[in-house]
């Protein structure tokens, strides 16, 4: 093993002296078992052939796997964020990360069918500067909870964020408050919210909307805390515990409902909306 | 006296004589009375909180609470909360909201705890379960950042109708030094992290994440306790009776406003 651990940091892609040149991209390295996969034997859930590890998602790619083909109409899809915070080489970040990832934030809102079932959806990206919170995450889903509460429609967002945006200072943590009294608003109306937790969610994401399911399903292997294992580790002086953090242990403790394999999560998510049709009526 | 810059406000906001919530509870009420415990697991010394009279007014009052020495400070976890923390403080405030009497908290974290038991016993839900209920909390809610407002451990008890902060104290994400640690990998560069999170009363009254700054004595809140003390007490006083004066539905329809403003950006069509 240490003989691995010794290469992580070797580029698997690209050209070594002496190796032939791969083109780039067509080897991927399981962010579990380290091997290099090849690209095509990944298919659209994204497991690794080797140990079933998922690797991440883009929010494009989750959300293929969720919605109904073809049904999702997105909302808000042209907010983009400035520099609140006047944060030095933010905006430069933010245009070379948007073109990198593909899209203009770190999660994509709308509405759509899963499984037959009209419902808000909202997928976060850990492309997107680690899938961050800072205004435009905070008011994306504020307005899909509340435009669901007009339309009587459950919502279910997929988290992956390390946390607020620290490019946008205490506005990022305002943010919590504001997207969580926003859940509340959507549960006071009777409204049914499935919160299903992916590799990461960490941070100020994990102490707001993404506790706050009335349901709360998970990944299998995700990490899931509130703390960073180096902040702990270095508070603690010890080692931590085998499987600290992971969603086995959050459910072990109690904090989630189901852990479903990426394969059958969105069939989880249908029954699920199906057994709350009756309490929300948009959703028939 | 000369301006102090971002990184000495910090200094300041972390003086180990800086009065922590204890304090305020006995100088600016009357009768205090302690209540303990989250009822499920354990009671928390670094989240205090209980009964007081406000004038004539019975209140609920809640805060985190620092050691002011060694042994102290290791009971109260150095004011840095768990989970039970923040449930003692939902459940001092749901009982506050049944008599409705009103809340005031008094902030002053590092933040909420990192550690094994801490996540064990759900920090992020505990944070978030507070937000959530705060946000619909059927009485008043007026905060306090007294010293570190640090992070979600700090928003955690200060989801309210109207949050103010002493002259200098500090309301932030992160630590500076965290968040130096975070975006430059280099902890020691706080002090330059600080000048750039506008994290001052100043900056915060200015960004509306404050709605009023408290002033203190030139030395500090820590040597003149009572001017700070005595201001509180008659801004409190003035506040109250007017929040109390609100129906339900208007104070909840402000709370809600009052967070929903946060957020800078830019739409296209």
């Amino acid at each position: 093993m240490n003989l691995f651990k010794k290469k992580q940091y070797v580029p698997i892609t690209g050209s070594r002296e002496g190796a032939p040149v791969v083109p780039d991209g067509l080897w991927l390295k399981c962010p579990s078992c380290r091997k290099a996969i090849y690209q095509k034997e990944l298919g659209e859930f994204k497991v690794c052939p080797n140990c079933s590890g998922y690797f991440r998602l883009s929010a494009r790619e989750r959300l293929a796997l969720v919605a109904d083909e073809g049904t999702f109409e997105e909302t808000d899809s042209g907010m983009a964020s400035k520099n609140p915070a006047d944060y030095p080489g933010y905006e430069e970040k933010l245009r070379k990360t948007s073109e990198a990832a593909g899209s203009n934030e770190a999660v994509i809102c709308g509405f759509c069918e899963v499984c037959g079932n009209k419902t808000a959806l909202a997928v976060m990206d850990s492309h997107f500067i680690m899938g961050s919170m800072g205004s435009v995450v905070g008011e994306k889903l504020t307005r899909l909870f509340e435009k669901a509460v007009e339309k009587r429609s459950p919502v279910i967002v997929f988290s992956a964020s390390g946390g607020a945006r620290m490019q946008e200072g205490i506005i990022s943590l305002m943010q919590m408050a504001k997207v969580s009294a926003a859940v509340k608003k959507h549960s006071d109306a009777g409204l049914f919210y499935i919160s299903a937790l992916t590799d990461p969610t960490t941070g100020g994401v994990s102490a707001s909307f993404a506790a706050l399911g009335d349901v709360i399903l998970a990944e299998p292997g995700a990490l899931i805390g509130f703390a960073g294992r180096r902040v702990i580790e270095q508070t603690m002086k010890q080692k931590l515990p085998d499987g600290f953090q992971t969603a086995e242990f959050i459910m072990d403790h109690g904090f989630i409902d189901k852990i479903a394999e990426r394969a059958e999560m969105k069939d989880t998510i249908g029954a699920l909306l199906a057994l709350h049709r009756g309490s929300c009526d948009g959703a028939a | 006296m000369a301006r102090r810059n971002a990184f000495e406000t910090v200094k300041v906001a972390r003086r180990v004589k800086r009065p922590g919530a204890l304090q305020y509870f006995e100088r600016v009420f009357d009768g205090f009375v302690e209540l303990r415990g989250d009822r499920t697991f354990a009671d928390d010394a670094a989240v205090v909180g209980g009964l007081a009279w406000l004038g004539e007014t019975p209140v609920t009052v809640i805060g985190t609470q620092k050691g002011t020495n060694i042994d102290d400070n290791i009971a109260r976890n150095f004011g840095q909360p768990h989970p039970e923390g923040y449930r003692k403080a939902l459940r001092l405030m749901r009982q506050a909201e049944k008599f409705r009497r009103p809340v005031i908290t008094f902030v002053n974290t590092a933040g909420a705890f990192a550690g094994i038991g801490a996540e064990e016993r759900g920090q992020g839900e505990a944070i978030a379960k507070n937000l959530y209920e705060m946000s619909t909390l059927e009485t008043p809610i007026v905060s306090i950042v007294t010293g570190e407002g640090g992070s979600g451990g700090a928003l955690a008890l200060a989801l309210a109708d109207t949050v103010w902060a002493l002259e200098n104290s500090t309301y932030s994400i992160l630590s500076p030094e965290g968040f130096a640690s975070i975006l430059w990998r280099d902890a020691s560069r706080a002090n330059e992290a600080a000048e750039l999170m506008r994290l001052t009363a100043e900056d915060l009254l200015k960004n509306g994440v404050i709605d009023k700054i408290i002033p203190e004595a030139a030395e500090g809140a820590d040597a003149n306790f009572a001017f700070t003390a005595d201001i509180i007490k008659k801004e409190l006083l003035d506040v109250i009776p007017k929040l109390l004066a609100k129906d339900k539905r208007q104070l909840l329809d402000a709370r809600y406003a009052r967070f929903r403003k946060y957020g800078e950006f830019e739409e296209q069509s």
